[in-house]
């Protein structure tokens, strides 16, 4: 209509926000209801860890590494032994990269449950969702300490296997759990994905092409629902993946409701890898002799796992001495921020929180 | 299993492509020359030739004479990956040009790199500081970096 | 049916205060000085009841959401966290009542008063008993509905007083929800008003032989549906969504200004199910022995429930789905019922022009039949597309089974 002049106007969603997912901030030009420009700003949480890493020995760096995706420790801790290993040439004993995968999949299935209680909670649901999603995280986290002791920052693997073995206590809890996570997952997804509000919320927006998900180095579960399949743990097995049998689910659209499908689907077949590691398991060692003070040959070398956010990958430098000369991590979630301007524009404010949502990220991981 | 190509491999198809861009190429890394990365990237990517579609990362490492920057590459389609490296010297303003029209991922870390490591893109429309705040004097992740 | 008359009857007040005015000796002025006696009595207890009754209604929420969760609700003060509502308001009174410098200060003042006034004003019209405070206005419903539309007012001015981005921006969408609301809602009212035939709450009670949720389903709906969205709860919240805004329009009030404008939210769900029950449930008529004004709190506390379990348990719409739904969805809905209505009244009233009780079960059971299915065709339009999730095709542009060679 002419005549009337409106103005775009400039608002923050600061660092402080219910729902930036930890202390993100973003300038957020809108007009009327419309985002014309999205500028997202962090750094809030960088505590240099690239950095820290260079002063201390190879041991001491797994706890740095908990740190910084704190969601999810065991894989973060999974992708730095894997790279000292791959570095000094270290083997693992078979009953450790069983126990291994145990977690790191254990981990995959909190992970995901935590993205989605939050990302229905943005969706308005009253933290309903939320606290039932939680209260199955709360027997997963239980059963990481009976592991190592504690509950979110794990510290749980070293470079030649993992640091203590599992008790009876543990097998008997984690085959009750086994026992009863696919129905509870049933039950998450009946309850949510055939209700009307929260289709009419995700159906079709935030929509990322296939095209532009590859070329802005996304990877995960964001780059799954796009509906490109491409899962490390396939491609390129590591530990003993090449032995469990699973799917790799990708969404069809690329919208946001393939985001949230797509992580409730990844927890079921998290679910069949753990089923078929109890069988699969044996009695054994579970660190080979490494000296404390590890010394790898001059050298660098590049691993990466498949964590729940995404593709988590340390790139190491050594120059022979007792810390790394140069520790670079591959952060998902870092990348994953890419495409958010192109996803954002055009989209309406309400949408604004729910797409962020589904990206699914974590500070401590982007901003390291 | 994603094989991982030689650095001969890397240094053959990157010399039929832009000739004269290898300094030297091992078994693992294939070093080229800083102001031809932009058309060795196209050349990588070319879905006929090598088809590297997807770039894993870019990291800049400080070897005290000078700095490195090491690209890995994945290709989805062939499931192989490469890595190509470049050596840039000078201390001061090291610059480099931008891949950020052959892969948009290389968005965020070009400017990661020149917040913490100092080295410039240039190309890349919006080289600001990421993870530090504006104004902030020095570049930390570099070995003369004195906090 | 028993019914406690006479318990809250506005002339029992009248005639005790004029036999003492007249006993001291007032004469003619009596009169008007016992009304107005009678006036200011019934105010205060209207007022404080109904503060007292969203004090512990507040408990029950939280009680009710925790238990919804999974948990337990606030259990700390007093048993079962019964003084809770009293420690929040301690709480809020000893706040500071901050004033922000460029804010609008008469209109910031006046926004939360605007916001409770109207919904103290609406239960002195529910009819209690015969003569219950003013329960036999003749124009009962009319003045709900007027007095209801300035809560939109309210709102605006809460948002606008406070000089805030996020304020104004909150409160926009907030008095564009609830002006678009209005009319359903006055839609699913008028379908009342075609059967009872007058607009005095008491008459509306009367003529509810079979209580109008069975007889017109429909208009049931659109009601609730329209009454939800003018108290701004679950689905409809957008205007105070959390995770969105800070707070909407009540991001600058703290204090006293906040603990009115929080009072008013909650006050809100009480009153809706008190015209709720008197309009579509049959309001004090019940059952003997137990008298009418207990069945009346039973119908009430049910539609509280049904309030609450909505908001536990659906996330919220988008603004401009909530605006699609008043104006294309509600809209049409309350038409077409009192289109229906309309019809069945004109079919089957007989001379005088009353309904008698079969008349109206013949209504009930044709009325719930088309509900039913008009719902079941407009979810299947409209609804399952949604449902539907194409096969995903795997991408050609990454093959991770693609063994190099």
């Amino acid at each position: 209509m002419e005549g009337i002049r409106t103005e775009p106007v400039t608002i923050n969603l600061g660092p402080q926000h219910p729902s930036t997912h930890g202390v993100f901030r973003l300038r957020v030009t809108f007009d009327g209801e419309q985002i014309i420009d999205v500028e997202p700003v962090f750094g809030y949480l960088h505590r240099g860890t690239e950095k820290l890493a260079e002063s201390r020995n190879y041991v001491q760096i797994v706890t740095l590494t908990d740190r910084m995706d704190y969601v999810a420790s065991m894989s973060n801790n999974l992708a730095y032994v894997r790279t000292v290993e791959k570095l000094s040439g270290i083997e693992v004993p078979e009953r450790a990269q069983y126990i291994r995968v145990i977690s790191a999949e254990l981990q995959r299935v909190a992970s995901h449950l935590m993205a989605t209680g939050f990302l229905l909670n943005d969706l308005g649901a009253l933290a309903t969702p939320l606290t039932y999603c939680f209260r199955e995280r709360e027997r997963i986290l239980d059963l990481f300490e009976m592991l190592c002791g504690a509950r979110i920052t794990l510290s749980y693997m070293r470079p030649g296997g993992i640091f203590q073995d599992t008790t009876e206590e543990f097998w008997e809890s984690l085959g009750s759990l086994i026992v009863d996570l696919p129905h509870y997952i049933d039950e998450l997804e009946a309850l949510i994905s055939s209700n009307e509000i929260v289709l009419a919320r995700t159906r079709g927006v935030g929509i990322l092409s296939d095209e532009k998900a590859i070329d802005c180095s996304v990877s995960g579960p964001n780059l799954r629902a796009s509906g490109v399949q491409w899962d490390l743990r396939i491609a390129d097995p590591y530990e003993i993946y090449n032995r469990v049998k699973f799917e790799v689910p990708i969404g069809a659209l690329g919208d946001t409701f393939d985001r949230y499908y797509v992580r409730i689907a990844e927890m079921r077949e998290s679910v069949k890898i753990i089923t078929q590691c109890i069988e699969q398991i044996e009695e054994g060692p579970i660190r080979t002799e490494v000296p404390f003070i590890i010394r790898p040959p001059v050298g660098e070398a590049y691993c990466s796992v498949e964590g729940p956010k995404g593709e988590l990958g340390f790139y190491m430098v050594s120059d022979g001495g007792i810390s790394p000369y140069r520790c670079k991590v591959r952060a998902p979630s870092f990348l994953n921020l890419t495409p958010l301007r192109d996803m954002l524009k055009g989209w309406k404010m309400g949408d604004l929180i729910i797409i962020l949502g589904s990206i699914d990220i974590v500070l401590g991981e982007v901003d390291r | 299993m994603t094989k991982v190509l030689t650095g001969y491999d890397m240094a053959e198809a990157i010399e039929s492509g832009v000739p004269g861009s290898v300094i030297k190429s091992d078994n693992s890394n294939v070093w080229v020359e800083p102001h031809s990365i932009l058309e060795v990237s196209k050349i990588l990517k070319n879905p006929g030739g090598l088809d590297f579609s997807y770039l894993l990362s870019i990291s800049a490492v400080d070897y005290i004479e000078n700095f490195e920057l090491v690209y890995h590459l994945v290709s989805m389609r062939n499931n192989y990956s490469g890595i190509v490296k470049l050596s840039c010297s000078g201390r001061l303003e090291p610059s480099v040009p931008s891949v950020i029209e052959v892969w948009q991922g290389a968005d965020l870390q070009e400017r990661e790199i020149w917040d913490l490591m100092g080295i410039k893109f240039e190309g890349h429309p919006n080289l600001k500081r990421i993870l530090l705040w504006e104004g902030f004097e020095g570049h930390p992740l570099r070995k003369d970096y004195l906090g | 049916m028993i019914s406690l008359s006479g318990l809250i009857d506005f002339y029992t007040f009248y005639n005790f205060f004029r036999g003492i005015f007249e006993s001291v000796g007032l004469g003619e002025s009596s009169a008007w000085i016992s009304y107005l006696a009678t006036g200011i009595l019934l105010s205060f207890i209207v007022i404080n009841v109904m503060i007292i009754a969203t004090a512990f209604y507040t408990w029950f929420e939280r009680r009710t959401l925790g238990r919804f969760h999974v948990r337990r609700g606030p259990n700390r003060h007093g048993p079962f966290g019964l003084l809770q509502p009293f420690a929040d308001v301690m709480k809020l009174i000893m706040k500071e009542d901050t004033l922000p410098d460029e804010a609008d200060k008469p209109v910031m003042t006046l926004a939360p008063i605007a916001l409770v006034a109207p919904t103290l004003l609406i239960i002195t019209v529910i009819p209690l008993s015969e003569n219950s405070f003013l329960g036999s206005l003749n124009i009962g419903i009319l003045f709900i509905v007027g007095v209801t539309s300035v809560n939109s007012i309210a709102i605006f001015m809460a948002g606008w007083g406070s000089r805030n981005k996020y304020a104004v921006l909150g409160s926009m969408r907030g008095a564009a929800m609830l002006i678009s609301y209005e009319i359903p809602m006055a839609l699913g009212i008028t379908s009342v008003l075609l059967l009872s035939g007058s607009l005095a709450m008491t008459e509306i009670v009367k003529s509810q032989d079979i209580w109008f949720i069975a007889v017109m389903p429909l208009g049931f709906f659109v009601f609730m549906a329209a009454a939800t969205a003018e108290m701004s709860r679950t689905p409809f919240d957008q205007i105070e969504a959390e995770s969105e805004l800070g707070s909407g329009y009540n991001t600058e009030f703290s204090g006293i200004k906040f603990a009115i404008l929080f009072l008013a939210e909650f006050m809100a769900p009480i009153v809706t199910a008190a015209v709720a029950a008197t309009l579509f449930l049959g309001g004090t008529k019940g059952f003997d022995p137990i008298p009418g004004q207990a069945w009346f709190a039973l119908k009430m506390f049910l539609v509280i429930f049904v309030l609450l379990w909505f908001r536990a348990t659906w996330p919220r719409l988008r603004v401009d789905q909530i605006m699609a739904f008043a104006w294309k969805g509600l809209f049409g809905l309350g038409l077409f019922n009192i289109f229906l209505v309309a019809i069945e009244i004109m079919l089957l009233s007989g001379s005088a022009g009353e309904l008698s009780k079969s008349d109206l079960l013949i209504m009930s059971i044709v009325n719930w039949t088309i509900t039913i299915s008009t719902l079941l065709i407009l979810l299947n339009l409209f609804g399952h597309k949604k449902l539907e999730r194409p096969e995903p095709v795997p991408s050609p542009l990454a093959n991770m089974a693609a063994e190099a060679d």
